[in-house]
């Protein structure tokens, strides 16, 4: 075995990046420190030159900014018109995502990749459009400063003062095909900008002196180097690995990232970001969300929503635990998730309140074990700014949630109200007992007072509890009592402890509340998961999954909702029944079909039109895509919590695999068909290729000595030719009859003609019409002259006593009798079918009514064995059953049943005598 | 019997034309051929046909169109040619006025005796005249008697049972569907109850034949209709 060969996953999944690369469009980036060092200037460049190499080029988006030489180079260009949209009353210049994709050119240059689109715009930013032209196998130039990348952003703005907005997911650059650096000197920068050739004169001014300061351009173009040098080391170490050159031995790292409340949480994901970045490692972002952290305000709530949301654009996993303690959680976690190393951010108690209650740190640092811990320090309280930018606060709005203070004031207040009440009411209780018991009993009473209103209104009033309690107990029961005063200085130990437990009782029984509650939530929702998941398993057609998807769906997650799927040229189209009452109609189809030639989710909360009222998900199986479930949320907040968010995807895949077994299922139905038809169909070329042969060989041979020799044959030879040409094509008249009633009985093309019958009737007819074939066989008729009606097809019957004699024929030997009876049941009539041949070989009763099956292989008796498979079609599709066994005496006997209904009424005969 | 009759044959399958062709034309029969129903149709008002032989699966036109159009203008005696997979056009056809017809693949026989019969009838309707008695084997009806007998013995019949008989008598050898039964023997109104005719024609049976159920006069043409036998 040989350690050095590459890892054949690793291996295969480089060989499908590249496939989907093929497949997209190439991405290079024209990547600069800061404005002005020409980026722009450098990619038209660039695409002057694919044109001048006979490239399909078109400029989508190029920002001059009025500089001369750059307006010179985008001379000659074809520039695609840009879309004008109108915005609080001016008219915005934006790239027309559309028309790109309609105009379709080879390369596009799309300039500044951060830019914010107008709201409104399908996707909320331009790196967006740009992902979707590479999608579209269409090649793209663009531009970015090193301040936009997103995980370098917070540096950035440290280095500048300068926050900056538009921020593009370092996912983007990776994805690059190329990048290339564009770097100028921080003094011919400086130089250029003097001259007026970055920016519009009068802003110079003022842009150079909070910007374009020397250190801060060293600082930047430093990062911009560094981060080029970051990629150029990546694609190195790819190249290792895809030529097995593997000198350092690496493990598989895994981060865990560990964020609580409070904008310092965003540092740390950056942090454990660029260090996950570094280690090549993948990495996990947890929240633990303790009883504690349940009281936070809206605002903190939104912090941590944010910071998750934020973690999962950089390309981390992300988790929101539940438990009672932080660092246990944490640890027990990071151990089934195989963790390498856990990134915490530094302690913010200090001092004699670390060393009281201790740190998550240090608890973490203790239970960790093997697993390495880095701590990252506070960086600085300026990101706290981030909030009041505009992208962010849209987003709260879908991503606020409803919090804990939205409860009704009336009930707040009366929690208090009870505090108060609870208070007097144990110091009642209390009052009587002074007599008789201890006055540390009474204290009991008090306790049992503060857990009640713990236990049922949360901590205000069971603090408040707390402190009336020892309030109440001092004034009403210690010496000397109705005063405060205190004459034994015991007891304000007592008071002190009395306080101290009150609050810890009911500290912990309020956890245990939250606890609780949450379990509740819980397992509300592994419930709800459960019964769709079990109602879904027991659901046939596709129909009624989409049902039973929709009622769960709109149940769970208070929304109408509604599943899309594609019709057969892979547009999605409206259900086809009637909607039900939580169906959501107003679903845009376009955004839907978006959605799923994306494999991507859209509408409310997320990147791509986030405007809408609807989200749409992708129904993603392991076949490929499914269709789309469309979501109205009564509560869109609701929906944007992480948990939500997860159980929604569980809930998709669930609904997607659900109807991808229904599609599997009706794929293996018509699979099981085409073999059965194709079995049939070779068992009908060997009846044919046999039995048509036969009689056509000795009709070709007959007629064509009759042909030939006509002279030489005498009157007698002559008759006995033309009777055997005869007698042959009887034959394959015969067969011919039966694969064709065969074929239409299969094909279902037959609908009985249903009349009331008498079955003497039929018999006759059916003897009549066989007389030719009878004439060595006598038949006796042994039919009741009382037989009642039977309401059948007669022409169906009359072939199956007529295939029913012919087989008696065909297997008995002249001369023998045939019988035909028929007796009548309670409610059915049972015809028999008898003779006294040799009878049915044993074990083939049933067979013999197989489509294609013979008694005897050799075939000399002709026929195709289908005789007896009609009779069993047609019996069958009368209602009635057949079967053969063979008599005591000898024979075999074919018998059959045809259901008895009530017959008409018969008008009496004088009724009718004129 | 005159058989320098005139036959049309409109049929689409050139050697079924040719097989019908050579044997009526060695049984004596003037034979015209036709290919298409239309053809059939211009053929039958120039020549004044004494039948005609008529395909039901031509290729320009229904078969029971053809014998609509026919039936619109004149009573010339119609033998239809089907398939198996033609039963309802068989017996639309017959409903329409056709006289008889033959199941693909018949033989010789069966062609001329259908087509005697046919003959026949369609002369005896010319010349208006009528038999007073009808025999076949034993069975003997005086229509002017209104005296059924079999092998000399007089059979009692009911009055339905008789018209029943006397409308097979009328059109003897020729096939009489199940609906055309029903009109003459109960009236318009009766035309969809056929099992009032398979009723009557089981008692007519047990009162005539021998063996009930192997008829030797009282014929059942399954799924279109009865026929009464000639000889």
């Amino acid at each position: 075995m040989n350690d050095q060969r590459p890892d054949p996953d690793s291996l295969l999944e480089r060989v499908q990046r590249a496939e989907a690369r093929r497949r997209r469009g190439r991405l290079k980036i024209f990547f600069g420190a800061c404005a002005g060092v020409g980026k722009t200037f450098g990619m038209l460049l660039a695409a002057r030159e694919r044109r001048a190499e006979g490239l399909d080029v078109v400029a989508g988006y190029v920002e001059t900014h009025k500089r001369a030489e750059t307006e010179k180079l985008l001379e000659g260009l074809e520039i695609l018109p840009p879309r004008l949209v109108e915005y609080r009353d001016t008219q915005l210049r934006e790239f027309d995502l559309d028309a790109a994709l309609k105009r379709h050119p080879a390369l596009i240059l799309v300039d500044e990749l951060a830019h914010t689109n107008t709201p409104g715009s399908r996707h909320p930013k331009r790196w967006q459009d740009v992902e979707e032209l590479l999608e579209a196998g269409i090649d793209v130039y663009t531009a970015i400063n090193v301040q936009h990348i997103e995980s370098l952003n917070d540096v950035v703005s440290q280095i500048t003062g300068i926050p900056v907005w538009e921020t593009v997911p370092d996912s983007i650059l990776e994805s690059a095909n190329e990048i290339e650096l564009i770097d100028l000197p921080p003094d011919e920068l400086l130089q250029r900008l003097k001259e007026g050739k970055v920016y519009l004169p009068q802003q110079a001014e003022r842009a150079a002196q909070n910007f374009f300061r020397k250190g801060n351009l060293i600082a930047l173009r430093e990062l911009a180097l560094r981060r080029t040098a970051d990629r150029v080391d990546a694609q190195m170490r790819d190249y290792r690995e895809d030529h097995a050159i593997q000198d350092v031995w690496q493990v598989k790292e895994r981060l865990l990232v560990c964020i609580g409340p409070g904008s310092y949480a965003e540092n740390l994901v950056r942090a454990a970001y660029r260090l996950a970045q570094s280690l090549k490692a993948e990495w996990i972002v947890v929240y633990v969300e303790t009883a504690k952290l349940q009281h936070l305000s809206r605002e903190q709530r939104d912090v941590v929503l944010r910071t998750l949301k934020l973690a999962e654009e950089l390309g981390a996993q992300t988790v929101t635990l539940g438990g009672r303690k932080l660092s246990e959680e944490v640890i027990a976690y990071a151990r089934t998730r195989n963790v390498t190393r856990i990134v915490l951010g530094k302690p913010t108690r200090s001092g004699w309140r670390r060393w009281l209650f201790g740190s998550l740190v240090d608890t973490v640092v203790r239970q960790a074990g093997d697993i390495g811990i880095h701590v990252v320090g506070k960086e600085s309280d300026f990101l706290s700014l981030r909030s009041e930018n505009p992208y962010f606060s849209r987003s709260r709005l879908y991503l606020g949630l409803a919090s804990e203070e939205h409860r009704p004031l009336i009930r707040w207040r009366a929690g208090y109200a009870w505090a108060i009440a609870a208070t007097a009411i144990s110091t009642a209780i209390a009052w009587p007992m002074l007599d008789h018991f201890d006055l540390a009993n009474l204290i009991m009473v008090y306790l049992l007072g503060v857990v009640v209103v713990a236990a049922r209104y949360g901590r205000g009033p069971s603090i408040l509890s707390s402190f009336l309690s020892v309030v109440s107990f001092d004034f009403f029961f210690v010496p000397p009592r109705f005063s405060f005063a205190v004459s034994d200085t015991q007891y304000l130990i007592t008071f002190a402890i009395m306080l101290l437990v009150a609050l810890v009782i009911s500290n912990m029984t309020v956890s245990i509340r939250y606890q609780a509650k949450i379990a509740g939530h819980r397992e509300r929702r592994i419930a709800s998961l459960y019964a769709m998941s079990r109602e879904l398993a027991s659901t046939r057609g596709e129909e009624n999954i989409v049902r039973i998807a929709v009622k769960h769906v709109a149940e769970v997650f208070e929304a109408q909702a509604v599943v899309l799927l594609p019709n057969e040229t892979g547009r999605i189209v409206y259900p086809k029944g009637e909607g039900s009452a939580q169906s959501c109609h107003g679903s845009d189809l376009s955004v839907a079909q978006w959605v799923y030639d994306h494999e991507n989710m859209a509408g409310q909360g997320t990147d791509t039109l986030p405007g809408g009222e609807i989200i749409y998900l992708p129904l993603k199986a392991s076949s490929g895509m499914i269709g789309v479930l469309a979501l109205l949320p009564l509560n869109p907040s609701r929906i944007a919590l992480p948990e939500q968010q997860r159980l929604l995807e569980t809930f998709t895949s669930q609904i997607a695999m659900a109807l991808e077994r229904v599609r599997l299922v009706a794929e293996a139905h018509s699979t099981q068909l085409k073999m059965e038809t194709e079995q049939l169909r070779n068992s009908l070329l060997s009846a044919i290729s046999h039995d048509l042969r036969t009689p056509l060989a000795a009709i070709v041979g007959a007629s064509s000595s009759l042909v030939q020799d006509e002279d030489k044959l005498d009157g007698h030879a002559r008759h006995e030719l033309s009777q055997a040409i005869y007698d042959e094509a009887i034959r394959m008249a015969g067969l011919a009859n039966n694969l064709l009633d065969m074929a239409r009985l299969q094909a279902g093309a037959v609908v009985l003609n249903r009349q009331w019958q008498p079955l003497e009737e039929l018999v006759g007819g059916a003897l009549a019409g066989m007389s030719t074939h009878m004439s060595h066989h006598p038949v006796s008729i042994k039919l009741p002259r009382d037989l009642p009606l039977v309401e059948i097809d007669s022409l169906l019957i009359e072939r199956v006593f007529a295939n029913l004699l012919e087989n008696a024929v065909k297997y008995t030997p002249s001369g023998t009798l045939i019988e035909i009876s028929a007796a009548s049941g309670a409610n059915e009539l049972v015809v028999t079918v008898s003779d006294q041949g040799h009878g049915i070989p044993a074990g083939e009763e049933q067979h013999i009514f197989e489509k294609f099956h013979r008694v005897d292989n050799e075939g000399n008796r002709g026929g195709a064995g289908l005789g007896l498979a009609i009779c069993r079609s047609i019996v069958e599709a009368h209602g009635g059953r057949i079967w053969a066994d063979n008599l005591p005496t000898g024979g075999a006997a074919f018998h059959f049943t045809l259901p008895l209904t009530e017959p008409p009424l018969i008008e009496h005969e004088e009724a009718h005598l004129s | 019997m005159n058989n320098s009759a005139t036959i049309i044959v409109i049929e689409d399958e050139a050697q079924i034309r040719r097989f019908l062709r050579t044997t009526l034309a060695s049984e004596g029969y003037k034979v015209i051929e036709a290919e298409t129903g239309k053809q059939g149709l211009h053929e039958a008002a120039m020549c004044k046909p004494d039948l005609i032989i008529l395909d039901l699966g031509l290729p320009d036109m229904d078969g029971v169109e053809v014998v609509k159009g026919l039936r619109a203008w004149c009573s010339v005696p119609v033998v239809i040619l089907s398939a198996r997979s033609q039963e309802s056009d068989k017996v639309s056809a017959l409903d329409a006025g056709a006289d008889d017809y033959l199941v693909k693949p018949f033989g010789v026989g069966e062609l001329l005796a259908r087509m005697r019969v046919a003959l026949r009838h369609g002369s005896s309707t010319t010349n208006g005249e009528k038999e007073s008695v009808f025999s076949a084997g034993e069975l003997t009806v005086d229509m002017v008697h209104r005296k059924v007998t079999v092998s000399g013995a007089e059979v009692h019949l009911t009055p339905i049972e008789y018209r029943l008989l006397t409308v097979l008598v009328k059109h003897a050898g020729k096939v009489l569907t199940h609906r055309l039964l029903l009109k003459e023997v109960w009236g318009p109104n009766y035309v969809e109850r056929a099992h009032y005719l398979r009723i009557y024609m089981g008692t007519l049976r047990h009162k005539l034949e021998k063996d009930p159920a192997r008829p030797r006069f009282l014929l059942t043409e399954v799924g279109v209709g009865y026929r009464l036998a000639v000889t």
